[in-house]
């Protein structure tokens, strides 16, 4: 099926062109005649040919300048000249290639070549006008793919906000459109003021990457400020995953959980470079290595969501990253590697030199060293925190304007048998319900952090008998929380909270009391041994906590019973 | 990157070789390795003895395998990784799916 294509025939000998003129018609083309070099810019203006049969040597204007004109004004569009020309020496033959001919056709023309050379020309013009229409085709889908990135980030930022991250002990580098090569970094507060933090790398890129961001997110960020632990979590976390991530996609991620109160980091690594734990003045670093499958793989059934659980002192920093970081090439094809990573973390030893930057200035400076001018680095996601004490970590109040008036008067008592205790955490059905009660949301983040210091005092020492003097060294610490674990398996006894509340203008009183099953302790005595940090196995600084929160804390019966009386005034100020 | 299959001759065993970077440019050729066979072999070894690299898609290919292969039931070892496949491998636990000599 050929085109009839448009072609004009450029000669100012008369002879020559209609000659040439009638050899093209028979061909099957249209033909329009220029006698002249002005005549052709005219003709080539007015008719727009697809095709130019060009005479090197015109009067007025030579072929050589008006192919120059005809190439120019043609612009995007493939116009083929093929130049029709007695000259045979090279050096001409060749600057009508140079000025944009794209072929040439020596005099006295031999028509079988014409002819081939015609539809050889044709062939090209075709395959230019296939190339320029897929071109704009595939920008027009560029641009239409870049809208709907703008797009679905304006989503995902609304979901996934990295508000949280602004904190001072949080220093963070990731690309606004991280989420797009797969890297998500989240963080939010449990209603106890601890730092729940999420750094996840999806397999894959573009769409299918943020997708599985959204869930994430929500469940990630709902679930912690409701209160549930990092275990609960991940649990729901990789569950939801599995069920929405095709087959060969899944998120390699590590949350940790940093407690300001108690000084303690835990943590949960699937599939991510290890984290680092420096200390300073310490040569030493621990490693929060990766001891799971990433999430969306396993089926319930399977999934491990133990945690380990850390001491993490003030002044201590964690460090962590997306393999990207680690994978980060330089000109030559070589990664950063494991190696420089670990090296610009714990930093070169300094000697009386000011002091070093912190771990992650170190990184990231080596990292833009490595991969130079020149690297891309929307792949970078690397995130630090570091240990303040509490009162630094202290949530400014919350924004919403809280009831200051109306009453209550209630008493609610909640019992857990042994299967509910071994299977699930009371605290964030105990806060959820608290928090119905207009006056007392003004108080839900001290509330939360009695109860849940209470509940696992009962938890803990009533009815697993641990002893959390093994708290004192590190592995201790992962000794204690390894114990809990296999205790609460095996779990057999009964925990119950009484609630008592009151509230009479500005004044409110939340009595709480939680007895368990246990074999309680002899609490007059170790309340007799005066400053004991550690009655009945609470932690010192748990037992601060408490004390510094409530009015009394007082212990009844064979010590298995513990009453706290949490008071205040909502004029306070 | 290039693919090459190859099944035993008591048709049981099919071992899949990837050489250079082991990608998602591996994507349809990995896949047409296994999916395309009349019989479903017994078991999968997937040799890497010249495979330089893995990335996070190789390892969701390692995935489609073992569920084609039968999920939890599937044989699919993973042989003759070089050290950086290994600690790849290792970071992502995956030697609790596969296994890795």
């Amino acid at each position: 099926m050929k085109e009839s294509l448009r072609i004009l025939v450029a000669d100012d000998s008369h002879v020559d062109r209609l000659l040439l003129s009638s050899i093209v018609r028979k061909e099957g083309y249209e033909v329009v005649e220029a006698i002249d070099g002005p005549d052709t810019l005219e003709k080539f203006r007015s008719w727009r040919p697809q095709m130019v049969l060009l005479d090197a040597l015109m009067p007025g204007l030579d072929g050589f300048e008006v192919a120059h004109f005809i190439k120019d004004e043609a612009g995007e569009d493939f116009v083929p000249i093929i130049f029709l020309t007695s000259l045979t020496e090279a050096d001409a033959l060749a600057r009508a290639l140079e000025v944009g001919g794209d072929d040439f056709l020596s005099k006295p023309y031999n028509q079988v070549i014409l002819k081939a050379k015609l539809s050889a020309m044709q062939r090209l013009r075709a395959m230019h006008v296939t190339m320029q229409r897929q071109r704009d085709e595939i920008s027009r889908h560029h641009a239409h793919l870049l809208q709907e990135q703008e797009a679905a980030k304006a989503v995902f930022d609304n979901v996934a906000h990295t508000g949280n991250l602004d904190e001072p002990f949080i220093r963070h580098l990731i690309s606004p459109l991280a989420v797009f090569n797969g890297d998500v970094l989240l963080a939010e507060r449990n209603p106890a003021g601890d730092l729940y933090l999420l750094l996840g790398d999806f397999t894959g890129h573009g769409l299918t990457a943020a997708v599985g961001a959204l869930p994430l997110s929500d469940i990630f960020y709902g679930m912690t400020q409701k209160g549930f632990t990092a275990s609960e979590i991940l649990r729901e976390a990789n569950r939801k995953l599995a069920a929405i991530l095709p087959k060969g996609y899944f998120c390699c991620a590590t949350l940790v959980a940093i407690s300001f109160h108690k000084g303690t980091l835990e943590f949960w690594n699937g599939g991510l470079p290890p984290g680092y734990l420096l200390r300073p003045g310490s040569a030493e670093l621990t490693q929060l290595e990766s001891r799971h499958l990433p999430l969306g793989i396993l089926g319930d059934d399977r999934f491990e969501a133990g945690t380990e659980v850390m001491e993490m002192a003030c002044g201590d920093r964690l460090v962590m990253c997306t393999d990207g970081i680690v994978e980060a090439r330089n000109e030559s094809g070589e990664a950063f590697g494991f190696d420089r990573f670990h090296a610009a973390a714990l930093g070169a030893p300094a000697r009386g030199a000011a002091p070093a930057a912190s771990p992650f200035e170190r990184l990231k400076r080596e990292v833009y060293a490595h991969i130079g001018g020149t690297g891309r680095d929307d792949d970078l996601t690397l995130v630090e925190v570091t240990m303040v004490p509490a009162e630094e970590a202290v949530r400014p109040p919350p924004a919403l304007d809280y009831p200051t008036e109306g009453s209550e008067q209630w008493r609610l008592s909640y019992e857990l048998g042994p299967a509910t205790l071994r299977s699930s955490n009371p605290l964030p059905l105990l806060q959820q319900m608290l928090m119905e009660f207009p006056r007392l949301r003004r108080q839900s983040g001290a509330i939360y952090t009695v109860l849940s210091e209470l509940y696992s005092n009962a938890l803990e020492h009533g009815l697993l008998g641990l002893d959390s003097g093994l708290k004192r060294s590190a592995r201790g610490f992962a000794e204690y929380y390894a114990a809990r674990e296999r205790g609460l398996a095996e779990l057999d006894g009964w925990m119950r909270f009484d609630f008592r509340c009151e509230v009479t203008g500005p004044c409110g009183r939340l009595q709480v009391t939680v007895t368990d099953s246990g074999d309680g302790f002899d609490h007059e005595r170790q309340l007799a041994e005066a400053g004991a940090a550690e009655v009945r196995g609470y932690h010192g600084r748990g037992l601060q906590l408490l004390r510094r929160l409530c009015q009394s804390l007082t212990y009844q019966g064979r010590g298995n019973q513990v009453e706290a009386v949490f008071a205040w005034r909502d004029d306070d100020g | 990157m290039a693919v090459a299959s190859e099944l035993s001759a008591d048709g049981e065993e099919l071992v899949i070789r990837v050489s250079g970077r082991f990608d998602f440019s591996a994507h349809q050729a990995f896949r047409d390795a296994y999916e395309l066979l009349p019989d479903r072999p017994r078991r999968y070894r997937v040799d890497m003895q010249d495979t330089q690299y893995l990335d996070s898609s190789a390892l969701g290919m390692l995935l489609l395998l073992r569920d084609h292969a039968g999920g939890d039931n599937a044989e699919v070892n993973l042989v003759n990784c070089n050290a950086d496949v290994r600690k790849i491998l290792t970071i992502s636990n995956f030697e609790q799916l596969f296994s890795v000599h």
